[in-house]
């Protein structure tokens, strides 16, 4: 009987553990192992719009890169802060809702309305959902799935804000490459600022929520002050992308709160790598262009990235960004057991 | 009076999309947030059975449940079961599923007013002046008489008993040499089972829509939330209020409103008591 079993042995690469400290300043060959990777990140962002300049694919960028502001967002909450928010419309929705009240009732600018209505479509998501943080796992998954359904509801019901018809006038940014660079260098500000954030003190007490969230509290420290922060900073993302998303279109209306931008940020995420922030982006960069080419078969592209993303959930729930970082900074061999 | 008679069937109605939901809940934990697209996939298979093949409607609903079941326990076999105890997976999957059957069943041309399951019986009777067709005394009727089956089937059969157990403490029934992976896709396959015939109840008053899909869902996510997860006598209990109270507020405000009590009363009740009426949930499990 063969009883010899082999299994992968993974080890960091020689140049991974010499890089890591100081001595990564000694050498091109560390520092370029380390910036390498930020800045074919970086520069490819910048060289989008330039690449591609027909009309078409500048709108797909610009919505490429609202998509990544939520599904940083929804990484954001869901891998640091333990807050599983299946309520991207939600931030979508009051973000875009206000961008568009400021723009066409006070006649506000763009570039000034966006970010407003991220500052105060944060304070308002933070407020309406500071009495679901203490709940947990599920329960906050729920409960953040009905907000958006049920402020549509309320919006469809109700009349107000104008009703179906939702707000028509909006103004659209100066030019498109205003727009794209606009949105393009709020995605990668956010991604930077986002991981400098998890990892400074604050970051430290965030992930500890998630982890242990009895031992942050036997520490002294309020959950739900470091909960409502962090929920502050995921829907200005969120409000920021819906407010783009209003003058991109110049239109904003019930469609904000589909759910389409609940689920298409989860999959990017699952897709991209849950926890990683980077991930997220870069299944954005591949899901939305896929969508955007099969908008011809209509609703069959829901049913191809909902499959997409039963595949990953089931088969490689690491996610592309986990499995390219590990090959890039280790290697494996095989060993007998 | 119209407010009592319509209230109790609209009550019922919505226990009985969302009994299905609780038992699956109930028993493996899992939220199965594919519930509603089960609901209107079964609408359409009994349609194509009855109205596209020809069949006897009687047998084609006996098939149609028989396709049901099969499909929700294919589901678990091949996705869930992979996932399960991994709450957010579980939500996400068993959600994609759901949207790719719908949207899927939405691309195939299935919308519009053109799709709908003749009634069983034709007619209406009259109670105190206000004319209820027979379907819906039927709904009613077939209702009480499900909760009755269920509960004399969980306690007196060896499988319903199985699945009690499941709910009560998996790893105690796990040591008295209950499979529980096979025991949830027993539960699943009943799950889909109920939420079909739930559909082959209820579509009958109506077209059958893709759209039904999500509002059965968030219906049946309300009542078991407000009757608190995994309790069965909490969801029908909780069917009663939010149907009382939907059909309330659509005779003084407008059939607008009918979803914002849904949706609002799930709300609220996880705001201010995560367990449900009857929920038998440790505090510590779902509030920090």
């Amino acid at each position: 009987m063969n009883t010899e079993q082999q299994r992968k042995e993974r080890l960091d690469r020689g140049i991974k553990v010499r890089s890591d400290g100081l001595y990564a300043l000694m050498g091109w060959q560390e520092l370029t192992y380390l910036t390498l990777p930020r800045l074919v990140l970086i520069l490819g962002f910048l060289a989008l719009p330039l690449v591609m300049p027909s009309m078409y694919w500048n709108r797909v960028i610009t919505i490429v890169c609202i998509y990544a502001l939520l599904a940083l967002s929804f990484d954001f909450l869901a891998h640091f802060v333990g807050l599983v928010s299946l309520g991207g419309a939600f931030f979508i929705g009051v973000g875009g809702y206000l961008s568009a009240i400021f723009n066409t009732s006070f006649g506000i600018p763009p570039m000034l309305s966006i970010p407003m209505a991220a500052l105060s479509g944060a304070i308002v998501c933070t407020v309406l959902l500071l009495p679901c943080l203490p709940l947990r796992g599920v329960y906050f998954a729920i409960v953040t799935l009905m907000y958006p359904l049920a402020l549509a509801r309320v919006i469809e019901a109700t009349d107000i804000l104008g009703g179906t018809d939702g707000i028509l006038g909006i103004d659209s940014f100066p030019n498109e490459w205003v727009e794209q660079y606009s949105v393009i260098l709020l995605v990668l500000l956010f991604l930077f600022a986002i991981r400098r954030l998890v990892n400074t003190d604050v970051g430290l007490v965030i992930r500890a929520v998630k982890d242990n969230d009895q031992a942050v509290r036997a520490s002294g420290m309020s959950v739900n002050f470091y909960k409502a922060g962090a929920v502050f900073i995921g829907s200005a993302m969120g409000c920021m992308g819906g407010a783009c998303l209003v003058h991109v279109y110049m239109w904003g209306g019930i469609s904000l709160f589909a759910l389409d931008f609940s689920i298409l940020p989860i999959a990017a995420t699952v897709i991209g790598g849950s926890g990683t922030l980077v991930g997220p982006v870069l299944g954005c960069l591949i899901l939305v262009p896929i969508s955007e080419l099969l908008r011809d078969f209509g609703t069959l592209r829901i049913v191809f990235y909902s499959i997409l993303l039963v595949c990953f959930v089931v088969f490689r729930s690491e996610g592309l960004m986990v499995y390219g970082e590990r090959k890039y900074h280790q290697f494996e061999r095989w060993v007998k057991v | 009076m119209d407010i009592l008679i319509y209230g109790t069937i609209n009550s019922i109605m919505l226990a009985l999309m969302a009994l299905g939901f609780a038992l699956v809940y109930g028993t493996s934990r899992i939220p199965n947030f594919a519930h509603g697209a089960i609901y209107v996939v079964c609408g359409f298979v009994t349609w194509a059975f009855v109205r596209g093949l020809g069949l006897n409607y009687f047998v084609g609903i006996l098939l149609a449940l028989a396709l049901t079941g099969l499909l929700g326990a294919l589901m678990y076999r091949f996705v869930l079961v992979r996932v399960r105890g991994m709450n957010i997976s579980e939500i996400i999957a068993s959600y994609a599923i759901g949207l790719a059957l719908l949207e899927g069943l939405r691309w195939g041309g299935f919308k519009g007013t053109t799709y709908t399951l003749p009634v069983f019986i034709e007619g209406s009777i009259t109670i105190g002046e206000i004319p209820v067709d027979y379907q819906r005394i039927l709904v009613v009727v077939i209702g009480i008489l499900l909760v009755a089956f269920l509960w004399v089937f969980t306690h007196y059969t060896r499988i319903g008993l199985a699945l009690r157990g499941m709910a009560q403490d998996e790893r105690a029934a796990l040591m008295l040499g209950i499979d529980s992976d096979t025991m949830a896709l027993v539960a699943m396959a009943l799950g889909s089972m109920l939420a079909g015939l739930a559909a082959i109840l209820i579509l009958p008053l109506g077209n059958i829509v893709v759209e039904k899909g999500y509002d059965v869902l968030i219906q049946a996510i309300a009542v078991c939330i407000v009757g608190g997860l995994g309790s069965w006598m909490g969801a029908v209990l909780a069917a009663f209020l939010i149907g009382f109270a939907q059909i309330l507020t659509t005779v003084y405000l407008g059939s607008h409103f009918q979803m914002v009590v849904a949706l609002l009363a799930i709300i609220i009740t996880l705001i201010l008591k995560p367990s449900g009426l009857f929920g038998q949930q440790k505090e510590l499990e779902e509030r920090v």
